[in-house]
C-alpha cells in the first residue's frame, strides 16, 4: 500500500483523489490523505463566475457531498496550513503534527495577482476596505454582498475572469466600468480588432471600459484614479489581473521552482517522490492556471500512482478559451495573432461590428492553427471541433466561418421548378412525375391524387407539397374555351 | 391495417391515425413472394435439399438430445426475436428452459431497447416504453427526440408531434431533424456530455422543478455534482453543439406547459448506452416531466413486438411478466404455472451467446427464430465465424435469410396476416392481430413447430400448445403478479376493441388496464423516482491517425432491420437497392471518391463495400450507413461489439473507419 499525501483540496486536488479513487475504488492500492487550507470542502472555481452572476448558489458548486471522504476511504484534514516538507523523512508538518508519505502531490493552486496601485493594501497588506479579488467561494460571498443593483463597481483588469465578473455583476444591475492598462480586451487571446467589437458587444449590456491606461491610486469610498487624470466612482473594486503559482512550500522544500514547481511529463519534480499539478505547477515551460490541464494531469498522475499504467505521460493540453458570460460568444484558440497577408498561412478575417461579429481562422496545411469567433456560436462550435480533432477544414470556407450567419439557400422552389424525379412524398416514395401522371390520368383532387399514388398516406407531411402540385397544374391547364 | 383479397388498407388506430408508409402499403407481397420457404430444408453432402417436416424435426431432436447427453443442456442456445408475438416469445422461453433446461436463451431485442429498458428500471423501477398513451404525445407543446428518426422508421407516427416544438438530437441531418424548430448535432458518441450539460443549464437559468423533485424523486444531489462539471462551454467543445443551442432547447422544453423527452436507438446503442438514457431521464426528470399528465419520458420501440417481446421470457435474465429470473418468488411462481421443479439461472447475453457458439463451454448447436443474426448482430465476420463453429445451427424464418442460408435445418413458417397472436405495442397496449388469410401449403406455425421438437424431446404435448389463444391463457397465469400484468387481457377483450394498457390485473383495480402508469407513484417501493449519477465516457473506440472517421448506422424508410424481408418487396428495392455511405463531399473528395462511386469503409473488424452519397450536412469526420443490406455491404462487418456493462447493449452507433476506393 502507498501512502499519497495530496496538499490541497481545490480543483486539481479533489479531481486527484476523484481519479484515484476511480482506479482503487476499495483504496487497496493507495492510502490517500488529502490537506486543505480552507475550512470548507471544494468547490469548482470555474463556476465562480456563475455565482457572481446569480445562476448557481454557493452550495451548488461544491465538488464534493459531506460524506465523500468517508464514502471513498480518503483521509480529509480541513483547515490546516502545511507549514513545511520534510524531504529527508518524508513527512509534511500540518500545524503541529506530522503527516508521512511515500508520494506527495502539491496541488496548491495560485493567489491573485494584485497590481501595485497605490490604496488597494492596507498598511498590513491586506487588501484595503472595499477591495476584493475574485478568486475564492468567500471572495464571491462578499463581492455578492456588496453588488446591488446600482452600486458602481470597478473590475480591475480586462482578462476573462474579469470580463465574466463584470458581466455577472452588470447582469444584477451594478454600474460595472472595467479598467485595462491595455489598449484591448483579452490581449493574450484576442487581435485588436476583435477586442474592439468585444467591447462593444460588452458596452451594449451595460458595461463601461477605460482601456490603455492604469489606475494609480484608490482610496476608499471615492474610488479609482486612472493614469490619465480621469476618476472611476467604485463602492466596490474587484481585482482580476491574473494570478500567480503558489510555490512557496515547494521554494521552502528546495525544489525547482521558476514561475511555477518545474514538472516533466511524470509530473515529478526535482525530488522524483514529490508531484505537482494544476496552477502551481510549470510544465514545459507553461503554467496554465485552467482546469483542464489540471484534470488531464490528475488522469495521468493517478494511473501513475496507483499503477494503473505507471508509464502514463502527460503531453500538454491543447488550449481552447471560451468566454462564460451571457449572451456573448466568444472562442479564441491556438495562435490568431497573424496578419491576414501573413505568407505562411491561410488567413480569413470577418468584421461586423455592428452586429457584434468578429470571426478570424488562421489555417496552416488546411488545419486550423487558431481563431477567434465572436457573435457565430454555431461557427465557434463547429471550428473548436476541427481544431480538437485535427480535422482538415471545409473546402467551403465561408461557411465555415460564418456558420448560420451566411445567408440560407435559394427560397423554395414553385412546383414549376421542381424537376421530375424530385421526392415529394418521402413516406412512398412518390416523386412529381408520378403526381403529373396521375394528374393527367384523371386524379386531380388531392384524394383521388392520394388514392392514385399513396402520397400524403404516410406522415402526412407533403400534403401541402401535393396540394400544391395539384394547384399548379390546375392552373397550368389551358382554360377550355 | 387490414387486409382483402391481397391489398393491405389503413385502419385508424392511435398509433398510426390512419397512416402507412411504403413498407405498409406493400407488405401483402410478401405473403405471395415466390421467395416464400414452403418446405422444410435440410443441409445433406453441403447442400440445403427440401426435406419433409417429420424428417427435418427428427434430425434436429435427434442432434439435440445427443449434444444434450454428452455436453449437458448448456450446449444448446435458442436465439429469438423482437418481431414475434406474445405468445411466441413466451413459449419459446417455455421451450428453452423446460424442454431443453438451458440457460443459453437471449433474443435481438438485446440489441434494440435493452439500455433504455434497463435506464428505465433503474429510474422508474419498471419499463414500459411510452408510460403513457401514444396519444397523449398530441397534447405535448415541446418534445425532445434524441437519436430518434421517425420520419423514416415510423412515418405515421410523425403525426403525433406536429403540435410541439421539436428539439431533435442527431449527428445527421435526417428526414426527422429536417422538421425539427432546434436541430442538436453532437459528435457521435458524445450524447452523455450533451444531456449532462443541459441538466447543468436546467439548474443555472433557474428552470429546475424544485418542488417536484421534493416530492417525487430522490438522488439529485449526487447526480448534479456531476452534471456541475458539464458547463455549456465544455459541453460545447466535447460534443460541438454550441452554447446557445442548448440553451435555446432547455428554454424550449422548460417554458413548455407539457414537454415530452423521447430517445431512440442512436443514443442507446452504444456501450454507454444506459449510463446515456439515465441522462435523458435525469433532464426530464429535473423539469419535472415524467408522471405528469401529458408529460413525461419514454423510448420509441424499434420492432414490431418490441416491448412484448421483453416481457415474457425469451430474455436471459428473465421470466414472463417481466420477472427476473434469479428472484426467488418469481421462480416459484413460474415453476407453479410450468409444473416443473427447476429451471435454468441466467444465461449468456445475446452478443456474448453468438460470441460463445462452438467455443469451449459455450453451445454447440443453436435456434434461431426470428432473427437474421448474420447480418443484424455486430462484427458480422466473427458472428458468421461462430455460427459456421457450430455443430448444429437450425433457423426459423419464412425466407431464406443471410442466416438460414447457413443454416443445418431450415424450417418455415408462418407470417403476419396468417397467424393470430398478440402484440404489446409502443405504449404497452396489448393488441391482437388475427389471422387473415391461409399459409401456403407446407409452412407451419412457430408454436407447432416448437411443439414438434419439445414432444421429440419427450415433453408431453399438452405443455406446448399451437393454438394461440390457449398459450396465452397460460401466459396471462404466468404473467400475474409480475410487473407486466396480463392476467386481465383476453382474447375477447381485445376483440371488442378495448384499450388495455399493461399492468391489467384480473379482478384487481387495473382490471381495466393502466394507460398512464406513474401519475400517482413510480414503481420503485418507495414510489419516488431515482436520480442516476452518470459520468461521460465517450466512444469505445476513438477515431486515431489510422482510422480517422467515425462510422454511425441506422435505417432507410423502404427497409426493415436486416432488410431479409423488405429487400424481396420490388418497389422497396427499386427505391433503396443497395448498401450506400453518406459522406461529407470534402470527405469522399479527399479519399478519392466522387458522388455515385463504389467505396470501402475500413474498421478494425472489417470491410464493407456501399455506393457513395455526398451529403452536405454530414459532419466531415462521420460516415452513414444503412444496416439493412447483405453480403459485402453489410454496415455490421464495421461495428464494435463493445458491451454496455448493464444492458450488454454492443456499441452499434460508433465505429472508428476509414474510406478506401475500390
Amino acid at each position: 500500500m502507498r501512502n499519497v499525501v495530496v496538499v490541497g483540496y481545490g480543483m486539481a486536488g479533489a479531481r486527484l483523489a476523484d481519479e484515484v479513487r476511480r482506479r482503487d475504488p476499495g483504496g487497496e492500492r493507495v492510502a490517500l490523505t488529502v490537506l486543505g487550507d480552507e475550512p470548507h470542502p471544494a468547490y469548482n472555481r470555474v463556476l465562480l463566475s456563475s455565482v457572481v452572476a446569480g445562476s448557481l448558489t454557493p452550495d451548488a458548486v461544491r465538488l464534493h457531498a459531506p460524506d465523500w471522504a468517508a464514502k471513498h476511504h480518503v483521509d480529509l484534514r480541513l483547515g490546516g496550513a502545511v507549514t513545511k516538507v520534510d524531504r529527508t523523512r518524508r513527512v509534511v508538518h500540518v500545524d503541529d503534527t506530522e503527516v508521512p508519505y511515500d508520494a506527495l502531490v502539491l496541488a496548491t493552486g495560485s493567489r491573485p495577482w494584485v497590481p501595485p496601485t497605490p490604496g488597494l493594501l492596507d498598511g498590513n497588506g491586506a487588501l484595503a476596505p472595499g477591495v476584493v479579488a475574485f478568486r475564492s467561494l468567500d471572495d464571491c460571498a462578499r463581492i455578492v454582498a456588496e453588488a446591488s443593483p446600482g452600486t458602481p463597481v470597478a473590475v480591475l483588469g480586462g482578462g476573462l475572469l474579469g470580463l465574466e465578473a463584470a458581466r455577472g455583476l452588470a447582469g444584477r444591475g451594478c454600474l460595472v466600468t472595467v479598467v485595462h492598462p491595455v489598449g484591448h480586451l483579452m490581449e493574450r487571446q484576442l487581435d485588436a480588432g476583435a477586442g474592439r467589437v468585444l467591447a462593444r458587444t460588452l458596452q451594449g449590456l451595460g458595461i463601461e471600459f477605460r482601456l490603455g491606461t492604469p489606475a494609480s491610486r484608490y482610496a476608499p469610498g471615492e474610488g479609482l484614479e486612472l493614469a490619465d487624470g480621469t476618476h472611476v466612482p467604485a463602492d466596490l473594486v474587484v481585482v482580476s489581473a491574473g494570478v500567480r503559482a503558489e510555490t512557496a512550500l515547494a521554494e521552502q522544500a528546495g525544489l525547482d521552482v521558476d514561475r511555477g514547481v518545474l514538472v516533466d511529463d511524470a509530473l515529478r519534480t526535482s525530488d522524483p517522490r514529490v508531484h505537482a499539478l494544476g496552477d502551481c505547477a510549470q510544465h514545459v515551460g507553461t503554467v496554465s492556471g485552467l482546469v483542464q490541464p489540471a484534470w488531464e494531469q490528475a488522469a495521468v498522475l493517478a494511473d501513475r500512482l496507483t499503477g494503473v499504467a505507471p508509464a502514463a505521460r502527460y503531453a500538454g493540453t491543447t488550449v481552447v478559451t471560451r468566454l462564460k458570460a451571457r449572451d456573448v460568444d466568444l472562442a479564441a484558440l491556438g495562435d490568431a495573432h497573424v496578419e491576414v497577408d501573413s505568407p505562411d498561412a491561410e488567413v480569413l478575417c470577418f468584421q461586423d461590428p455592428a452586429r457584434g461579429r468578429y470571426a478570424k481562422l488562421v489555417l496552416r496545411d488546411d488545419r486550423v492553427t487558431g481563431a477567434i469567433v465572436l457573435g457565430a456560436p454555431d461557427a465557434a462550435a463547429a471550428i473548436v471541433q476541427l481544431y480538437d480533432r485535427g480535422l482538415p477544414a471545409p473546402t467551403d470556407r465561408l461557411a465555415l466561418l460564418l456558420g448560420r450567419a451566411l445567408p440560407a439557400g435559394a427560397a423554395e422552389a414553385s412546383p414549376a421548378d421542381l424537376p421530375a424525379s424530385a421526392v415529394v412524398c418521402r413516406c412512398n416514395t412518390v416523386s412529381k412525375g408520378q403526381l403529373v401522371t396521375a394528374w393527367r390520368a384523371g386524379a386531380t383532387s388531392l384524394s383521388a391524387i392520394a388514392d392514385a399514388t399513396r402520397a400524403s398516406t404516410g406522415c402526412g407531411g407533403c400534403r401541402d407539397a401535393v396540394c400544391g402540385i395539384v394547384d399548379w397544374l390546375a392552373a397550368s391547364q389551358p382554360q377550355s374555351a | 391495417m387490414s387486409i382483402a383479397d391481397g391489398v393491405v388498407s389503413p385502419r385508424e388506430f392511435p398509433t398510426n391515425r390512419g397512416g402507412l408508409c411504403q413498407k405498409g402499403w406493400t407488405s401483402a407481397e410478401l405473403l405471395t413472394s415466390p421467395a416464400r420457404l414452403t418446405t422444410p430444408l435440410v443441409r445433406r453432402d453441403g447442400d440445403l435439399r427440401p426435406a419433409g417436416w417429420d424428417e427435418a424435426l427428427d434430425v434436429v431432436a435427434a442432434k439435440l438430445r445427443a449434444l444434450r447427453a454428452e455436453h449437458g443442456p448448456d450446449s444448446v442456445g435458442v436465439f429469438g426475436g423482437g418481431g414475434l408475438t406474445n405468445e411466441k416469445s413466451y413459449l419459446l422461453g417455455k421451450f428453452a428452459r423446460v424442454a431443453l433446461g438451458t440457460s443459453q436463451i437471449d433474443y435481438n431485442g438485446r440489441f434494440c431497447m435493452s439500455s433504455a429498458a434497463a435506464a428505465g428500471l433503474r429510474a422508474f423501477g419498471l419499463d414500459r416504453g411510452l408510460p403513457f398513451p401514444v396519444a397523449d404525445l398530441g397534447r405535448a407543446d415541446a418534445a425532445l427526440l434524441v437519436g430518434g428518426n421517425p420520419a423514416e422508421t415510423m412515418p405515421p407516427f410523425v403525426q403525433h408531434l406536429r403540435g410541439a416544438r421539436l428539439v431533435v438530437v442527431d449527428p445527421r441531418r435526417t428526414a426527422t431533424a429536417e422538421l425539427a424548430t432546434l436541430h442538436l448535432q453532437p459528435a457521435p458518441g458524445t450524447d452523455l456530455a450533451l444531456a449532462l450539460g443541459l441538466l447543468h443549464t436546467v439548474v443555472a437559468d433557474g428552470h429546475l422543478d424544485e418542488e417536484y423533485l421534493a416530492e417525487r424523486t430522490t438522488g439529485f444531489d449526487e447526480a448534479w455534482r456531476i452534471a456541475a462539471t458539464w458547463w455549456p462551454e465544455r459541453v460545447e467543445r466535447v460534443t460541438g453543439v454550441p452554447v446557445a443551442d442548448q440553451r435555446a432547447a432547455v428554454r424550449l422544453l422548460a417554458e413548455a406547459e407539457n414537454a415530452v423527452v423521447l430517445t431512440g436507438r442512436g443514443t442507446e446503442q452504444h456501450a454507454g448506452g444506459t449510463d446515456t438514457v439515465s441522462a435523458w431521464i435525469n433532464l426530464a426528470l429535473s423539469l419535472g416531466l415524467p408522471g405528469r399528465r401529458y408529460s413525461g419520458y419514454g423510448c420509441l420501440t424499434g420492432q414490431g413486438n418490441g416491448q412484448g417481446g421483453r416481457e415474457h421470457g425469451q430474455k436471459a435474465d428473465q421470466l414472463p411478466g417481466y420477472r427476473k429470473i434469479d428472484d426467488p418468488a418469481a421462480r416459484e411462481h413460474v415453476k407453479g404455472v410450468w409444473g416443473v421443479d427447476d429451471l435454468p439461472g441466467p444465461g449468456r447475453s445475446a452478443y456474448e451467446l453468438l460470441d460463445a457458439l462452438g467455443q469451449p463451454g459455450g453451445p454447440r448447436a443453436l435456434l434461431v427464430f426470428g432473427s437474421n443474426v448474420v447480418v443484424s448482430a455486430p462484427h458480422s465476420r466473427h458472428v458468421a465465424d461462430r455460427l459456421a463453429a457450430l455443430d448444429l445451427l437450425v433457423v426459423a424464418d419464412l425466407v431464406l435469410s443471410e442466416t438460414a442460408a447457413v443454416a443445418d435445418v431450415v424450417l418455415p413458417v408462418t407470417q403476419w396476416a396468417e397467424e393470430s397472436g398478440t402484440m404489446t405495442n409502443l405504449e404497452g397496449r396489448v393488441l391482437l392481430r388475427q389471422r387473415a388469410v391461409a399459409p401456403p401449403e407446407g409452412v407451419r406455425g412457430d408454436l407447432d413447430v416448437l411443439q414438434g421438437l419439445a414432444t421429440r424431446l419427450g415433453q408431453p404435448a399438452e405443455r406446448f400448445p399451437t393454438e394461440p389463444e390457449v398459450v396465452f391463457e397460460e401466459l396471462r397465469r404466468a404473467s400475474a403478479g409480475g410487473p407486466a400484468d396480463y392476467s386481465g387481457v383476453t382474447y375477447r377483450r381485445l376483440r371488442d376493441g378495448e384499450a388495455l394498457h399493461w399492468p391489467v390485473v384480473a379482478g384487481g383495480p387495473a382490471g381495466r388496464g393502466t394507460p398512464r402508469v406513474f401519475l400517482d407513484r413510480f414503481a420503485h417501493p418507495d414510489g419516488l423516482a431515482r436520480f442516476v449519477p452518470v459520468e461521460h465516457r465517450g466512444p469505445a473506440e476513438p477515431p486515431d491517425a489510422e482510422y480517422p472517421l467515425q462510422a454511425t448506422t441506422g435505417r432507410v424508410l423502404q427497409h426493415y432491420q436486416s432488410g431479409a424481408q423488405t429487400r424481396l418487396v420490388a418497389e422497396l428495392n427499386a427505391a433503396e437497392p443497395e448498401a450506400y455511405v453518406e459522406v461529407h463531399p470534402d470527405t469522399a473528395t479527399r479519399a478519392g471518391l466522387a458522388h455515385g462511386d463504389r467505396a470501402a469503409v475500413v474498421s478494425r473488424r472489417g470491410r464493407t463495400l456501399a455506393r457513395v452519397r455526398c451529403v452536405p450536412s454530414m459532419r466531415v469526420d462521420v460516415v452513414f450507413l444503412p444496416f439493412h443490406y447483405a453480403g459485402e455491404g453489410r454496415a455490421n462487418l464495421l461495428t464494435n461489439p463493445a458491451l454496455d456493462p448493464t444492458s450488454r447493449m454492443p456499441e452499434f452507433k460508433v465505429c472508428a473507419v476509414r474510406l478506401e476506393t475500390v
